[in-house]
């Protein structure tokens, strides 16, 4: 019998590594020159990120599960990261969702405040993201990124029908842009080839493929990440952004997630698959190669750092 | 990997007589590349060329059958690494472990829960598949004796567990017919096990301690022997040891075609995390990163269903996107004043809908129009979800019983029907809703609040 020969793919390409943070504590994402924790095959030089959400203000739709598990802590923004960071979290991240016009259609100086009191009181490097509404979003996050100079956050989300104002931000202030489109690889492509357009370098975006929950169309993000992945090893450059995946948010908002009344007992107790259901949400997409997983309960935030070791760490 | 024409056509007689139905022995090579063709239809090409062709056009990994009758499991056959490259098309078989030291009583209700446990998802049933029971008793008569337990109870497909050869045959004697896989020959008991694997013809699993040269050894000598359903377990059982072992047999079985080692591959995530919290992510990993078939030491429904629903998403075809069935569908519990909204029976679609109406806390009506599978976009330029369609939809599923309110709320992509729809369902008022899904949050509170 033949000897077993390792299977090595021979890769071209390399990700961008892109930084984040400021003199205190820096943080480097991407730089992979393999499949996602293939160590046998490649480099990579640094683990997946666990970024944890933080609100600007105490998000009353979110799940009772969720809000208990962080209790007081979600009435400001600054203890709200604090304690993200004792939980583990490598970077925050802040969404300026009282922004919104349906919200408390907050502005800029509110922003700016917000994130000025964020960044003074963690270290932890930060994403900021606005509210969702083109008009607001370029508001807000053209004031949250002078209030972070100096400390490279990155600001989104940038989409294909706005994304000027945000990318001069960061041009200004040597911030690192956010970049979404619908769960399509040429699109993603295409604003990432839109943003160096105008001048912004690879190495200052993170891609957002638009992630879908375990069951909610989990198989399309999951599918997307791994052509984009392939695409970025084979040497495409535009497609070699690390990827940033809004995990948390998408598990948190599906039925399984929030439902306690009139469910099938297969469901199993609330809690339990919750959880369960933000967990493997976030470890099939660090398969299939999220370089930024964004989390919402402590408990996952956990479980998933310690797992991220494991898969760095050749056994 | 598949032969090319080229190489097909070095093994054939080159007479081109024509007695196949091809004109030529190239374009018969040609068609069979292509499987357009049998083999058997060339009268003259020589057995040694016909065994050598055979062989080479048999599927990299092998398609293993564990039990019988309709609840048997079948995995294995995988043609792609990425299931974007086609579909992974046999979705990994989920075994839940069965102590023979347990209990009797705790095995019992442990094989009613596994065995009734079921749930439908997108008009597809989720179960576990079967039970491994483990001779952790070490004596033969338990083991033998807990399978009959099981078997008392339920008819899932088996794997039996055990290093030692005459525990395996006393609980083969009892289910030796029903195919159960056998667990597994090792470099200690390899004779012995192989042995019975041929004696009772059911597949059998190999285990290496020491590396994939070890396993592939093993799986040559078993298939030597002259057992041909085989299943590999690698040894690894750590988060980044065993993503390495599967990807690279993976690897090795499709891309190389190296037969050793073109077999499906069982996995125990229990054995490799500290706690059933931890089980659940190692078995998530194993499922998307090329396991046949998994063991899991605990089962609770809250583990179970996401991981089923796991197992639902990755073995999609990507080709086929689920369709979800037309019909009305309630989000929480709404009554006759709620919220009635409708939109296409993409499944992304439904389920970006309806996690978006499910999230804004109203609860809600939804309907499901019949647009074959297309997007709100695609289905309204395809002319599946014009006017006439949605009116249809509207009273073919008896919208105006479940709402006292005359409101449609229409998706925004779709605004232009609005007069022509006032027009299609008299006495009926539409709401144009927004363009995204992720805006009706706001929408239902703008429009709905009272």
């Amino acid at each position: 019998m033949p000897p077993v020969e390792t299977p090595v793919e021979k890769w071209a390409g390399k990700i961008h590594e892109v930084n984040l943070g400021g003199d205190a504590r820096r943080l480097v994402v991407g730089g992979e020159t393999t499949l996602p924790f293939l160590h046998f095959e490649g480099a990579i030089p640094h683990p997946p990120a666990v970024a944890v959400e933080v609100q600007d203000r105490p998000p009353a739709s979110w799940a009772p599960e969720l809000r208990a598990s962080w209790g007081e802590a979600m009435e400001d923004p600054a203890s709200w990261a604090k304690k993200a960071v004792e939980y583990g979290a490598d970077l925050i991240v802040l969404y300026l969702s009282s922004a919104h016009p349906d919200d408390q259609n907050t502005g800029p100086q509110e922003a700016k405040k917000t994130v000025t009191r964020v960044l003074s009181t963690v270290d932890a490097p930060l994403i900021i993201l606005g509210p969702g509404i083109a008009e607001k979003d370029n508001e807000v996050l053209v004031a949250a990124a002078e209030a972070a100079a100096g400390r490279r956050v990155a600001l989104g989300f940038c989409e294909q029908k706005n994304y000027r104002t945000i990318i001069a931000a960061c041009m200004a202030n040597n911030h690192v842009a956010v970049a979404k489109t619908p769960v399509e690889i040429n699109l993603a492509k295409q604003l990432n080839i839109l943003i160096c357009d105008m001048g912004l370098a690879p190495d200052s975006i993170l891609m957002d493929p638009t992630t879908g929950a375990l069951g909610y169309g989990l198989e399309y993000t999951y599918s997307v990440m791994e052509r984009l992945r392939l695409a970025g090893l084979q040497g495409d450059k535009m497609a070699a952004m690390p990827m940033f995946c809004t995990v948390g948010e998408e598990a948190w908002r599906q039925k399984e997630a929030r439902a306690t009344e009139g469910i099938p007992a297969a469901w199993g107790d609330i809690a339990t698959r919750a959880l369960r259901w933000e967990e493997l949400t976030a470890m099939t997409l660090l398969l299939a190669g999220a370089d930024v997983v964004v989390l919402r309960h402590p408990q996952v935030v956990q479980r998933i750092k310690a797992t991220i070791q494991k898969l760095m760490t050749k056994e | 990997m598949a032969l090319t024409g080229i190489e097909i056509y070095k093994h054939l007689p080159k007479t081109n007589c024509k007695e196949c139905g091809q004109p030529t022995c190239l374009a018969f090579a040609m068609k069979l590349a292509q499987k357009g063709i049998e083999l058997s239809k060339c009268p003259h090409v020589s057995p040694e060329a016909a065994a050598a062709l055979e062989a080479a056009a048999k599927p990299p990994m092998r398609l293993v059958t564990i039990g019988v009758g309709d609840k048997k499991l079948e995995v294995g056959n995988e043609t792609v690494l990425f299931r974007h490259e086609k579909t992974f098309l046999n979705p990994t078989g989920i075994m839940v472990r069965v102590a023979d030291n347990q209990p009797a009583a705790e095995v019992e209700s442990l094989v009613a829960e596994v065995a009734s446990y079921s749930l439908e998802r997108v008009g597809m049933e989720l179960r576990p598949n079967g039970f491994a029971v483990d001779n952790r008793s070490h004596n033969p008569s338990s083991f033998a004796q807990c399978v009959a337990t099981i078997r008392a109870k339920s008819q899932l497909p088996l794997v039996l567990i055990s290093q030692d050869p005459s525990a395996l045959e006393t609980a083969l004697e009892k289910v030796g017919q029903e195919r159960p896989l056998i667990y597994a020959a090792d470099s200690h008991n390899s004779e012995g096990v192989i042995k019975l694997a041929k004696k009772y013809q059911c597949p059998l699993a190999i285990r290496a301690e020491d590396g994939l040269g070890q396993l592939a050894e093993l799986s040559d000598l078993a298939a030597k022997a002259g057992v041909e359903d085989i299943v590999l377990d690698p040894g690894t059982r750590g988060f980044a040891s065993s993503l390495e072992a599967l990807t690279q047999i993976r690897r090795l079985a499709l891309k190389k075609n190296f037969r050793p080692l073109g077999y499906p591959v069982i996995t125990f995530p229990g054995e490799g995390a500290a706690t059933p919290e931890e089980e659940v992510l190692l078995a998530g990993e194993h499922v998307a990163k090329y396991a046949n078939i998994i063991v899991l030491d605990h089962f609770s429904p809250g583990h179970a269903y996401p991981l089923l629903t796991l197992r639902q998403n990755i073995y999609t075809d990507p080709q086929k996107p689920i369709q979800v069935s037309p019909g009305m569908y309630t989000i929480g519990s709404p009554r006759d004043n709620s919220p009635l909204l409708i939109t296409t029976n993409f499944s992304l679609t439904y389920f970006s809908v309806a996690g978006e109406v499910e999230a804004s806390g109203f609860p809600s009506w939804l309907l499901i129009a019949d647009t074959e599978g297309l997007s709100v976009l695609t289905s309204w330029a395809a002319g599946k979800f014009d006017a006439e369609k949605i009116a249809k939809t509207v009273k073919g599923f008896n919208a105006q019983d479940s709402v006292r309110h005359r409101k449609l709320i229409i998706p925004g992509a779709v605004a232009v029907l609005r007069g022509e729809l006032e027009d299609e369902l008299s006495g009926w008022e539409i709401m144009v809703g927004p363009r995204e899904a992720v805006d009706i949050g706001g929408f239902l509170k703008r429009v709905w609040a009272n």
